[in-house]
Protein backbone atom coordinates (compact mmCIF):
# COMPACT_ATOMS: atom_id res chain seq x y z
CA UNK A 1 0.00 0.00 0.00
CA UNK A 2 0.89 3.52 -0.84
CA UNK A 3 0.30 6.84 1.34
CA UNK A 4 -0.18 10.22 -0.61
CA UNK A 5 1.91 12.47 1.57
CA UNK A 6 0.97 15.92 -0.67
CA UNK A 7 -1.81 17.87 -0.42
CA UNK A 8 -0.94 18.91 -4.01
CA UNK A 9 -4.29 18.01 -5.90
CA UNK A 10 -4.42 16.48 -9.56
CA UNK A 11 -2.80 13.60 -8.96
CA UNK A 12 -4.54 10.37 -10.39
CA UNK A 13 -4.69 7.01 -10.68
CA UNK A 14 -4.73 5.88 -14.87
CA UNK A 15 -4.46 3.06 -16.69
CA UNK A 16 -4.69 3.07 -20.47
CA UNK A 17 -7.92 4.17 -20.45
CA UNK A 18 -11.52 3.20 -20.89
CA UNK A 19 -12.49 1.49 -23.90
CA UNK A 20 -16.00 0.51 -25.09
CA UNK A 21 -18.22 3.03 -22.71
CA UNK A 22 -18.54 5.97 -25.14
CA UNK A 23 -21.95 5.12 -26.10
CA UNK A 24 -22.54 5.97 -22.75
CA UNK A 25 -21.32 9.28 -22.60
CA UNK A 26 -18.40 7.85 -20.95
CA UNK A 27 -14.35 9.35 -22.34
CA UNK A 28 -11.55 7.56 -22.33
CA UNK A 29 -9.69 8.85 -19.72
CA UNK A 30 -5.64 7.30 -18.94
CA UNK A 31 -2.24 8.23 -18.72
CA UNK A 32 -1.06 11.47 -20.70
CA UNK A 33 1.70 10.23 -21.71
CA UNK A 34 0.81 6.09 -22.36
CA UNK A 35 4.26 4.97 -23.50
CA UNK A 36 5.92 6.33 -20.22
CA UNK A 37 3.19 4.09 -18.37
CA UNK A 38 3.62 1.20 -20.88
CA UNK A 39 7.46 1.25 -20.41
CA UNK A 40 6.69 1.66 -16.38
CA UNK A 41 4.44 -1.58 -16.54
CA UNK A 42 6.98 -3.54 -18.57
CA UNK A 43 10.14 -2.86 -16.82
CA UNK A 44 8.86 -3.71 -13.43
CA UNK A 45 6.97 -7.39 -14.90
CA UNK A 46 4.21 -6.15 -14.89
CA UNK A 47 1.27 -6.23 -17.80
CA UNK A 48 1.57 -3.14 -20.04
CA UNK A 49 -2.32 -2.65 -18.63
CA UNK A 50 -1.39 -2.00 -14.80
CA UNK A 51 -2.52 0.99 -13.32
CA UNK A 52 0.04 3.75 -11.91
CA UNK A 53 -0.23 7.32 -10.48
CA UNK A 54 0.19 9.93 -12.95
CA UNK A 55 1.39 13.20 -11.40
CA UNK A 56 1.06 16.54 -12.80
CA UNK A 57 1.54 18.80 -9.68
CA UNK A 58 5.56 18.71 -8.83
CA UNK A 59 7.06 18.18 -6.00
CA UNK A 60 4.91 14.89 -4.83
CA UNK A 61 5.37 12.40 -2.29
CA UNK A 62 4.59 9.13 -0.94
CA UNK A 63 4.95 6.89 2.03
CA UNK A 64 5.49 3.07 0.78
CA UNK A 65 3.48 1.22 3.55
CA UNK A 66 4.32 -1.94 2.41
CA UNK A 67 7.61 -3.52 0.34
CA UNK A 68 8.30 -3.83 -3.53
CA UNK A 69 9.25 -2.86 -6.23
CA UNK A 70 9.05 0.82 -8.35
CA UNK A 71 9.76 3.01 -11.16
CA UNK A 72 9.38 6.09 -12.27
CA UNK A 73 8.72 7.16 -16.13
CA UNK A 74 7.65 10.24 -17.79
CA UNK A 75 9.16 13.53 -16.60
CA UNK A 76 12.67 13.94 -15.70
CA UNK A 77 11.89 14.92 -11.81
CA UNK A 78 14.92 14.46 -9.57
CA UNK A 79 13.24 11.99 -7.51
CA UNK A 80 14.35 10.47 -4.27
CA UNK A 81 13.73 7.65 -1.89
CA UNK A 82 14.62 8.65 1.87
CA UNK A 83 16.96 11.90 0.33
CA UNK A 84 19.13 9.40 -2.28
CA UNK A 85 18.91 9.69 -5.81
CA UNK A 86 16.07 7.54 -7.53
CA UNK A 87 17.43 6.61 -11.44
CA UNK A 88 14.11 7.75 -13.88
CA UNK A 89 12.96 4.85 -16.39
CA UNK A 90 14.51 1.96 -13.69
CA UNK A 91 13.17 -0.55 -11.37
CA UNK A 92 14.16 0.27 -7.58
CA UNK A 93 13.41 -2.14 -4.69
CA UNK A 94 11.79 -0.59 -1.69
CA UNK A 95 10.77 -1.27 1.56
CA UNK A 96 8.22 -0.15 4.19
CA UNK A 97 8.28 3.20 5.31
CA UNK A 98 10.40 5.01 2.67
CA UNK A 99 9.56 8.33 1.66
CA UNK A 100 9.48 8.86 -2.05
CA UNK A 101 9.81 12.63 -3.71
CA UNK A 102 9.61 13.64 -7.04
CA UNK A 103 11.08 17.31 -7.37
CA UNK A 104 9.95 20.10 -10.08
CA UNK A 105 10.60 18.69 -13.85
CA UNK A 106 13.76 20.64 -14.65
CA UNK A 107 15.42 21.78 -18.06
CA UNK A 108 16.63 17.85 -18.91
CA UNK A 109 17.66 16.11 -21.95
CA UNK A 110 13.94 16.32 -22.77
CA UNK A 111 11.37 18.46 -20.12
CA UNK A 112 8.23 16.32 -19.41
CA UNK A 113 4.98 17.79 -18.00
CA UNK A 114 4.24 14.04 -16.21
CA UNK A 115 5.31 11.68 -14.63
CA UNK A 116 4.09 8.39 -13.47
CA UNK A 117 4.86 5.64 -10.25
CA UNK A 118 4.65 2.48 -11.45
CA UNK A 119 4.67 -0.11 -9.18
CA UNK A 120 5.20 -3.89 -9.76
CA UNK A 121 1.65 -5.54 -9.02
CA UNK A 122 -0.02 -1.95 -9.87
CA UNK A 123 -2.16 0.52 -8.44
CA UNK A 124 -5.01 -1.96 -7.22
CA UNK A 125 -8.02 -0.20 -7.01
CA UNK A 126 -10.82 -1.68 -8.40
CA UNK A 127 -12.18 -1.96 -12.56
CA UNK A 128 -14.67 -0.29 -13.36
CA UNK A 129 -16.67 -0.24 -16.86
CA UNK A 130 -13.14 -1.85 -18.07
CA UNK A 131 -10.46 0.34 -16.69
CA UNK A 132 -8.90 1.52 -13.34
CA UNK A 133 -8.65 5.05 -14.81
CA UNK A 134 -10.12 7.68 -12.89
CA UNK A 135 -13.20 9.33 -14.62
CA UNK A 136 -13.65 12.68 -12.82
CA UNK A 137 -16.81 13.84 -14.89
CA UNK A 138 -19.48 11.33 -13.16
CA UNK A 139 -16.65 10.66 -10.31
CA UNK A 140 -16.09 6.91 -10.54
CA UNK A 141 -12.79 4.78 -11.63
CA UNK A 142 -9.77 5.37 -9.75
CA UNK A 143 -9.26 6.05 -6.38
CA UNK A 144 -12.81 6.91 -5.35
CA UNK A 145 -13.49 8.71 -8.83
CA UNK A 146 -11.60 11.80 -7.99
CA UNK A 147 -7.58 12.99 -7.97
CA UNK A 148 -5.57 12.00 -4.64
CA UNK A 149 -5.35 13.77 -1.47
CA UNK A 150 -3.28 13.69 1.64
CA UNK A 151 -3.73 10.41 3.58
CA UNK A 152 -5.60 8.68 0.79
CA UNK A 153 -3.86 5.06 1.22
CA UNK A 154 -4.29 3.97 -2.33
CA UNK A 155 -3.56 -0.43 -2.78
CA UNK A 156 -0.84 -2.16 -4.43
CA UNK A 157 -1.32 -5.54 -6.44
CA UNK A 158 0.16 -8.51 -5.40
CA UNK A 159 2.84 -9.96 -7.79
CA UNK A 160 5.18 -12.82 -7.80
CA UNK A 161 8.23 -11.81 -9.93
CA UNK A 162 9.01 -7.98 -10.34
CA UNK A 163 12.09 -6.99 -12.16
CA UNK A 164 14.63 -5.07 -10.26
CA UNK A 165 17.75 -3.22 -11.25
CA UNK A 166 17.16 -2.73 -14.36
CA UNK A 167 16.30 0.62 -16.34
CA UNK A 168 15.41 2.18 -19.87
CA UNK A 169 16.60 5.22 -22.08
CA UNK A 170 13.64 7.37 -22.46
CA UNK A 171 11.55 7.12 -25.77
CA UNK A 172 11.85 11.22 -25.90
CA UNK A 173 16.00 10.91 -26.00
CA UNK A 174 15.46 7.47 -28.60
CA UNK A 175 12.69 8.96 -30.67
CA UNK A 176 13.20 13.03 -30.60
CA UNK A 177 10.70 14.75 -33.04
CA UNK A 178 11.87 18.49 -33.73
CA UNK A 179 10.11 20.83 -36.56
CA UNK A 180 12.87 23.77 -36.62
CA UNK A 181 14.38 23.10 -33.46
CA UNK A 182 10.55 22.96 -32.41
CA UNK A 183 8.56 19.81 -30.69
CA UNK A 184 6.60 18.30 -33.64
CA UNK A 185 3.22 16.72 -33.21
CA UNK A 186 2.33 15.10 -36.30
CA UNK A 187 -1.58 15.87 -37.51
CA UNK A 188 -4.10 14.12 -39.45
CA UNK A 189 -6.22 16.51 -41.52
CA UNK A 190 -9.83 16.24 -40.35
CA UNK A 191 -13.27 16.62 -41.90
CA UNK A 192 -13.50 20.65 -42.30
CA UNK A 193 -9.68 21.17 -42.35
CA UNK A 194 -10.51 22.03 -46.29
CA UNK A 195 -13.03 25.09 -45.14
CA UNK A 196 -10.24 27.27 -43.19
CA UNK A 197 -8.57 30.41 -45.70
CA UNK A 198 -5.77 29.74 -46.95
CA UNK A 199 -3.92 32.18 -44.79
CA UNK A 200 -5.05 30.62 -41.83
CA UNK A 201 -3.93 26.93 -43.09
CA UNK A 202 -0.58 28.33 -44.07
CA UNK A 203 -0.37 29.35 -40.31
CA UNK A 204 -1.50 26.65 -38.70
CA UNK A 205 0.81 24.42 -40.48
CA UNK A 206 3.92 26.52 -40.34
CA UNK A 207 3.54 28.57 -36.97
CA UNK A 208 4.59 27.69 -33.30
CA UNK A 209 1.24 27.59 -31.07
CA UNK A 210 1.66 28.37 -27.07
CA UNK A 211 0.18 25.82 -24.71
CA UNK A 212 -1.82 28.41 -22.58
CA UNK A 213 -2.26 27.96 -18.81
CA UNK A 214 -6.06 27.00 -19.27
CA UNK A 215 -4.35 23.12 -20.56
CA UNK A 216 -5.41 20.44 -18.65
CA UNK A 217 -6.04 16.97 -18.90
CA UNK A 218 -9.24 17.66 -20.77
CA UNK A 219 -7.77 19.87 -23.26
CA UNK A 220 -4.96 21.88 -24.70
CA UNK A 221 -5.69 25.45 -25.13
CA UNK A 222 -3.74 27.06 -28.20
CA UNK A 223 -2.08 30.39 -28.72
CA UNK A 224 -1.36 31.82 -32.17
CA UNK A 225 -2.42 32.84 -35.21
CA UNK A 226 -5.85 33.32 -35.44
CA UNK A 227 -8.19 30.68 -37.68
CA UNK A 228 -10.77 31.01 -39.83
CA UNK A 229 -13.49 29.63 -42.09
CA UNK A 230 -14.41 30.98 -45.16
CA UNK A 231 -17.53 30.78 -44.04
CA UNK A 232 -18.41 29.34 -40.81
CA UNK A 233 -20.90 26.31 -40.52
CA UNK A 234 -22.76 24.38 -37.48
CA UNK A 235 -22.00 20.73 -36.78
CA UNK A 236 -24.49 18.50 -35.15
CA UNK A 237 -22.68 16.71 -32.05
CA UNK A 238 -20.80 13.74 -33.01
CA UNK A 239 -18.46 11.35 -31.65
CA UNK A 240 -14.44 13.03 -30.77
CA UNK A 241 -11.38 11.07 -29.84
CA UNK A 242 -8.43 12.40 -27.42
CA UNK A 243 -6.30 14.50 -30.24
CA UNK A 244 -9.00 16.26 -32.10
CA UNK A 245 -8.22 19.62 -32.99
CA UNK A 246 -11.08 22.09 -32.27
CA UNK A 247 -11.24 25.45 -33.47
CA UNK A 248 -13.92 27.48 -31.88
CA UNK A 249 -15.73 30.82 -32.79
CA UNK A 250 -12.55 32.59 -31.74
CA UNK A 251 -10.36 30.83 -33.97
CA UNK A 252 -7.94 29.79 -31.42
CA UNK A 253 -7.40 26.00 -31.51
CA UNK A 254 -8.58 23.20 -28.90
CA UNK A 255 -6.60 20.14 -28.78
CA UNK A 256 -8.79 17.14 -27.24
CA UNK A 257 -6.76 15.34 -24.49
CA UNK A 258 -7.51 12.33 -22.77
CA UNK A 259 -10.27 13.68 -20.16
CA UNK A 260 -11.96 15.24 -22.77
CA UNK A 261 -16.21 14.53 -23.88
CA UNK A 262 -16.48 11.78 -26.31
CA UNK A 263 -18.99 14.11 -28.47
CA UNK A 264 -18.07 17.45 -29.64
CA UNK A 265 -19.53 20.01 -32.51
CA UNK A 266 -16.80 22.58 -33.09
CA UNK A 267 -15.41 22.62 -36.23
CA UNK A 268 -12.39 19.96 -37.08
CA UNK A 269 -8.97 21.08 -38.45
CA UNK A 270 -7.02 17.73 -37.24
CA UNK A 271 -6.50 15.19 -35.40
CA UNK A 272 -2.79 14.22 -33.98
CA UNK A 273 -2.09 11.00 -34.56
CA UNK A 274 -2.53 8.01 -32.42
CA UNK A 275 1.12 7.47 -31.69
CA UNK A 276 1.93 10.97 -31.10
CA UNK A 277 -0.46 11.57 -28.03
CA UNK A 278 1.97 10.73 -25.44
CA UNK A 279 4.32 13.48 -27.18
CA UNK A 280 1.40 16.69 -26.62
CA UNK A 281 0.52 14.68 -22.93
CA UNK A 282 4.17 15.88 -21.90
CA UNK A 283 4.71 19.23 -23.67
CA UNK A 284 4.64 21.64 -20.92
CA UNK A 285 2.21 24.72 -20.19
CA UNK A 286 4.18 27.69 -21.82
CA UNK A 287 6.24 25.58 -23.99
CA UNK A 288 5.51 25.63 -28.01
CA UNK A 289 4.69 23.02 -30.98
CA UNK A 290 4.65 22.82 -34.61
CA UNK A 291 2.16 20.55 -35.94
CA UNK A 292 3.22 18.76 -39.23
CA UNK A 293 0.78 17.44 -41.69
CA UNK A 294 0.91 13.71 -42.13
CA UNK A 295 -0.51 11.10 -43.58
CA UNK A 296 -1.81 7.57 -42.87
CA UNK A 297 1.57 5.21 -43.74
CA UNK A 298 3.51 7.22 -41.26
CA UNK A 299 1.19 7.32 -38.90
CA UNK A 300 1.03 3.57 -38.88
CA UNK A 301 4.76 3.24 -39.31
CA UNK A 302 5.04 5.83 -36.03
CA UNK A 303 2.73 3.80 -33.99
CA UNK A 304 5.08 0.53 -35.08
CA UNK A 305 7.77 2.24 -34.04
CA UNK A 306 6.35 2.80 -30.48
CA UNK A 307 4.98 -0.96 -30.61
CA UNK A 308 8.72 -1.75 -31.22
CA UNK A 309 10.09 0.61 -28.36
CA UNK A 310 7.61 -1.55 -26.20
CA UNK A 311 8.38 -4.91 -27.51
CA UNK A 312 12.07 -4.28 -26.86
CA UNK A 313 11.57 -3.71 -22.97
CA UNK A 314 9.04 -6.45 -22.73
CA UNK A 315 12.23 -8.91 -23.89
CA UNK A 316 14.85 -6.61 -22.06
CA UNK A 317 12.64 -6.88 -18.36
CA UNK A 318 12.53 -11.10 -19.32
CA UNK A 319 16.22 -11.18 -19.93
CA UNK A 320 17.38 -9.25 -16.72
CA UNK A 321 15.23 -11.27 -14.64
CA UNK A 322 16.26 -14.81 -15.84
CA UNK A 323 19.64 -13.11 -15.54
CA UNK A 324 19.39 -11.93 -11.80
CA UNK A 325 17.26 -14.45 -11.12
CA UNK A 326 14.95 -12.20 -9.49
CA UNK A 327 12.46 -12.98 -12.82
CA UNK B 1 -26.77 13.66 -51.46
CA UNK B 2 -23.76 10.89 -50.20
CA UNK B 3 -22.66 10.70 -46.52
CA UNK B 4 -19.24 11.87 -45.89
CA UNK B 5 -16.86 10.09 -44.09
CA UNK B 6 -13.46 11.24 -42.59
CA UNK B 7 -10.95 10.17 -40.69
CA UNK B 8 -10.53 11.18 -36.68
CA UNK B 9 -6.80 10.28 -36.36
CA UNK B 10 -5.46 6.89 -36.04
CA UNK B 11 -8.14 6.14 -33.95
CA UNK B 12 -12.14 6.95 -35.13
CA UNK B 13 -13.98 6.85 -38.32
CA UNK B 14 -16.53 9.75 -38.58
CA UNK B 15 -19.94 8.99 -40.79
CA UNK B 16 -21.93 12.03 -41.17
CA UNK B 17 -25.62 11.33 -42.73
CA UNK B 18 -26.84 13.91 -45.19
CA UNK B 19 -29.77 16.27 -45.38
CA UNK B 20 -31.35 17.81 -42.38
CA UNK B 21 -31.59 16.20 -39.28
CA UNK B 22 -34.11 14.32 -38.52
CA UNK B 23 -36.08 11.10 -36.82
CA UNK B 24 -35.80 8.71 -39.98
CA UNK B 25 -32.29 9.36 -40.58
CA UNK B 26 -31.35 9.03 -36.85
CA UNK B 27 -33.14 5.64 -36.78
CA UNK B 28 -31.40 4.44 -39.82
CA UNK B 29 -28.01 5.31 -38.23
CA UNK B 30 -29.15 3.31 -35.07
CA UNK B 31 -29.79 0.31 -37.39
CA UNK B 32 -25.88 1.29 -38.97
CA UNK B 33 -24.44 1.12 -35.47
CA UNK B 34 -25.73 -2.55 -34.38
CA UNK B 35 -24.57 -3.71 -37.87
CA UNK B 36 -21.13 -2.06 -37.34
CA UNK B 37 -20.35 -3.11 -33.65
CA UNK B 38 -20.44 -6.67 -35.03
CA UNK B 39 -17.36 -5.99 -37.54
CA UNK B 40 -13.78 -7.28 -36.52
CA UNK B 41 -11.84 -3.82 -37.41
CA UNK B 42 -14.65 -1.52 -35.00
CA UNK B 43 -14.04 -1.18 -30.90
CA UNK B 44 -16.80 0.49 -30.53
CA UNK B 45 -19.94 2.29 -32.89
CA UNK B 46 -21.53 5.56 -31.11
CA UNK B 47 -24.08 6.96 -32.81
CA UNK B 48 -24.07 11.10 -32.39
CA UNK B 49 -26.97 13.36 -34.47
CA UNK B 50 -27.33 11.76 -37.42
CA UNK B 51 -23.73 10.65 -37.58
CA UNK B 52 -22.13 7.53 -36.42
CA UNK B 53 -18.17 7.11 -35.08
CA UNK B 54 -16.67 3.85 -35.40
CA UNK B 55 -13.56 3.68 -32.46
CA UNK B 56 -11.39 1.08 -34.23
CA UNK B 57 -9.97 -2.05 -32.67
CA UNK B 58 -6.84 -1.48 -34.30
CA UNK B 59 -4.49 -0.03 -36.62
CA UNK B 60 -5.39 -1.17 -40.12
CA UNK B 61 -2.52 -0.36 -42.87
CA UNK B 62 -5.16 1.19 -44.76
CA UNK B 63 -8.66 2.52 -43.75
CA UNK B 64 -10.43 2.70 -47.15
CA UNK B 65 -12.20 -0.78 -47.00
CA UNK B 66 -13.75 0.15 -43.78
CA UNK B 67 -15.09 3.49 -45.26
CA UNK B 68 -16.30 1.55 -48.25
CA UNK B 69 -17.81 -1.45 -46.14
CA UNK B 70 -19.55 1.66 -44.21
CA UNK B 71 -20.90 3.09 -47.51
CA UNK B 72 -22.56 0.04 -48.03
CA UNK B 73 -24.23 -0.87 -45.01
CA UNK B 74 -25.44 2.73 -44.78
CA UNK B 75 -27.05 2.27 -48.55
CA UNK B 76 -29.05 -0.81 -47.01
CA UNK B 77 -29.87 0.30 -43.53
CA UNK B 78 -33.18 0.24 -42.88
CA UNK B 79 -35.09 2.56 -40.05
CA UNK B 80 -34.10 0.41 -36.89
CA UNK B 81 -37.58 1.15 -34.63
CA UNK B 82 -36.43 0.09 -30.99
CA UNK B 83 -38.07 -2.16 -29.08
CA UNK B 84 -37.77 -2.95 -25.26
CA UNK B 85 -35.49 -6.51 -25.77
CA UNK B 86 -33.14 -4.25 -28.01
CA UNK B 87 -33.02 -2.23 -24.98
CA UNK B 88 -34.89 0.78 -25.97
CA UNK B 89 -38.30 2.11 -26.70
CA UNK B 90 -39.46 2.89 -23.21
CA UNK B 91 -41.20 6.13 -22.59
CA UNK B 92 -40.16 8.03 -19.40
CA UNK B 93 -41.50 11.10 -17.67
CA UNK B 94 -39.51 13.52 -15.77
CA UNK B 95 -40.85 15.96 -13.11
CA UNK B 96 -39.20 19.23 -13.50
CA UNK B 97 -39.01 22.10 -11.27
CA UNK B 98 -39.28 25.22 -13.29
CA UNK B 99 -37.55 28.79 -13.17
CA UNK B 100 -36.20 30.54 -9.77
CA UNK B 101 -33.39 28.54 -8.19
CA UNK B 102 -34.04 25.62 -10.41
CA UNK B 103 -34.01 27.79 -13.37
CA UNK B 104 -31.85 30.33 -13.01
CA UNK B 105 -31.80 30.89 -16.76
CA UNK B 106 -35.60 31.14 -17.97
CA UNK B 107 -35.31 34.55 -17.67
CA UNK B 108 -33.22 34.92 -20.18
CA UNK B 109 -34.94 32.59 -22.02
CA UNK B 110 -37.88 34.58 -21.83
CA UNK B 111 -36.00 37.62 -22.73
CA UNK B 112 -34.93 36.34 -25.91
CA UNK B 113 -38.08 34.65 -27.46
CA UNK B 114 -40.56 37.08 -25.84
CA UNK B 115 -42.35 34.33 -24.18
CA UNK B 116 -43.76 34.56 -20.79
CA UNK B 117 -42.93 31.88 -18.22
CA UNK B 118 -46.01 29.29 -18.59
CA UNK B 119 -46.04 29.73 -21.89
CA UNK B 120 -42.26 28.62 -22.48
CA UNK B 121 -42.97 25.84 -19.57
CA UNK B 122 -46.17 25.01 -21.57
CA UNK B 123 -43.98 24.64 -24.69
CA UNK B 124 -41.40 22.45 -22.77
CA UNK B 125 -43.53 20.27 -21.71
CA UNK B 126 -45.45 19.21 -24.72
CA UNK B 127 -43.60 17.24 -26.99
CA UNK B 128 -42.33 13.54 -26.88
CA UNK B 129 -38.46 13.94 -27.04
CA UNK B 130 -36.41 10.83 -28.44
CA UNK B 131 -32.93 9.93 -27.26
CA UNK B 132 -31.15 10.43 -30.58
CA UNK B 133 -27.56 9.31 -28.61
CA UNK B 134 -25.49 9.47 -25.58
CA UNK B 135 -22.64 11.46 -25.13
CA UNK B 136 -20.91 14.51 -23.37
CA UNK B 137 -20.43 13.08 -19.95
CA UNK B 138 -22.25 9.85 -18.49
CA UNK B 139 -25.51 9.49 -19.61
CA UNK B 140 -26.22 12.39 -21.14
CA UNK B 141 -28.58 12.35 -23.47
CA UNK B 142 -28.58 14.18 -27.03
CA UNK B 143 -32.91 14.64 -27.37
CA UNK B 144 -34.67 15.55 -30.80
CA UNK B 145 -37.89 17.12 -30.91
CA UNK B 146 -37.88 20.54 -29.14
CA UNK B 147 -40.24 23.23 -30.48
CA UNK B 148 -38.28 25.66 -32.15
CA UNK B 149 -40.50 28.91 -30.25
CA UNK B 150 -37.89 27.87 -27.40
CA UNK B 151 -34.52 28.22 -29.04
CA UNK B 152 -32.43 30.55 -27.52
CA UNK B 153 -28.81 30.72 -28.26
CA UNK B 154 -25.69 29.42 -25.82
CA UNK B 155 -24.78 31.41 -23.38
CA UNK B 156 -21.61 33.99 -23.72
CA UNK B 157 -20.24 32.77 -21.07
CA UNK B 158 -20.26 28.72 -20.00
CA UNK B 159 -21.71 27.96 -15.94
CA UNK B 160 -18.62 25.99 -14.80
CA UNK B 161 -20.51 23.85 -12.33
CA UNK B 162 -24.18 23.30 -13.54
CA UNK B 163 -25.72 20.57 -10.66
CA UNK B 164 -26.74 17.32 -12.55
CA UNK B 165 -30.60 17.36 -13.33
CA UNK B 166 -30.33 20.77 -14.79
CA UNK B 167 -33.01 20.77 -17.73
CA UNK B 168 -31.86 23.39 -20.44
CA UNK B 169 -31.96 24.68 -23.82
CA UNK B 170 -28.75 25.25 -25.93
CA UNK B 171 -29.63 26.91 -29.40
CA UNK B 172 -32.65 24.68 -31.28
CA UNK B 173 -31.59 21.63 -28.30
CA UNK B 174 -32.87 20.58 -24.92
CA UNK B 175 -31.26 18.27 -22.57
CA UNK B 176 -30.91 17.38 -18.89
CA UNK B 177 -27.23 16.62 -17.63
CA UNK B 178 -26.58 13.88 -15.83
CA UNK B 179 -23.78 15.20 -13.69
CA UNK B 180 -22.45 18.38 -12.26
CA UNK B 181 -19.89 20.55 -14.75
CA UNK B 182 -19.56 23.13 -17.12
CA UNK B 183 -22.20 24.08 -19.65
CA UNK B 184 -22.90 26.67 -21.71
CA UNK B 185 -26.75 25.87 -22.37
CA UNK B 186 -29.60 27.64 -20.15
CA UNK B 187 -31.07 26.31 -17.08
CA UNK B 188 -34.72 26.33 -17.38
CA UNK B 189 -35.33 23.99 -14.45
CA UNK B 190 -34.50 21.00 -12.70
CA UNK B 191 -35.06 16.61 -12.28
CA UNK B 192 -34.22 14.77 -9.53
CA UNK B 193 -33.64 12.00 -12.15
CA UNK B 194 -30.63 9.85 -11.53
CA UNK B 195 -29.52 9.27 -15.43
CA UNK B 196 -25.87 7.19 -14.85
CA UNK B 197 -24.77 4.59 -12.05
CA UNK B 198 -21.62 3.00 -12.99
CA UNK B 199 -22.41 0.06 -10.49
CA UNK B 200 -25.63 -0.91 -12.31
CA UNK B 201 -25.05 -3.62 -14.78
CA UNK B 202 -26.83 -1.08 -17.28
CA UNK B 203 -25.42 2.28 -15.64
CA UNK B 204 -27.13 4.75 -18.32
CA UNK B 205 -31.23 5.01 -17.83
CA UNK B 206 -31.94 6.04 -20.68
CA UNK B 207 -30.85 4.50 -24.20
CA UNK B 208 -31.15 5.77 -27.58
CA UNK B 209 -34.83 5.14 -28.91
CA UNK B 210 -36.26 5.81 -25.71
CA UNK B 211 -38.68 8.79 -25.25
CA UNK B 212 -38.42 11.42 -22.79
CA UNK B 213 -41.46 13.04 -21.59
CA UNK B 214 -41.54 16.21 -19.40
CA UNK B 215 -44.12 17.32 -16.57
CA UNK B 216 -44.19 20.40 -14.89
CA UNK B 217 -44.23 18.89 -11.11
CA UNK B 218 -43.90 23.11 -9.82
CA UNK B 219 -43.59 26.25 -11.54
CA UNK B 220 -41.48 28.83 -9.31
CA UNK B 221 -41.86 32.53 -10.23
Amino acid sequence: MIEILSDTALATVQDLGRIGALRMGVGFAGAMDDLALSAGNLLLGNDETEAAIEVQIFPFALRFLTGGVFAITGAACGATLDGAPVLPWWSVAVEAGQILRLGVPGPAAWRGSRAYICVAGGIDVPVVLGSRSTQLRGAFGGHQGRALRQHDVVPVGRTDRPVVGFGLIAPAVVEPLLQDGVPAIRVLKAAEHDLYTADSLEAFWSQPWRITPQSDRYGYRLSGPSLAMATPIELRSHGIVPGVIQVPQGGQPIVQMRDAQPTGGYPKIGTVIGADLWRLGQAPIGSHIRFVCSDWAEAVAAAARNRAYLDDVRRLALLHGFQTGEG
Amino acid sequence: MTPRISLLGTTALLFEAPGETSLVTQRRIWSLAREAQGWPEVAEAVPGVNNLMLSLAELPDDPAPLATRLQQAWAAAEPMTPSADSGGGRMVTLDVIYGGAWGPHIADVMAHTGLSLDEIVAIHTTPDYPVFAIGSHPGYCYLGGMDQRIATPRRQVPVLHLPGGAVSIGGGQTGVSASAGPSGWNTIGSTEMVFFDPTLPVPCLLQPGDVIRFRAKQVVR
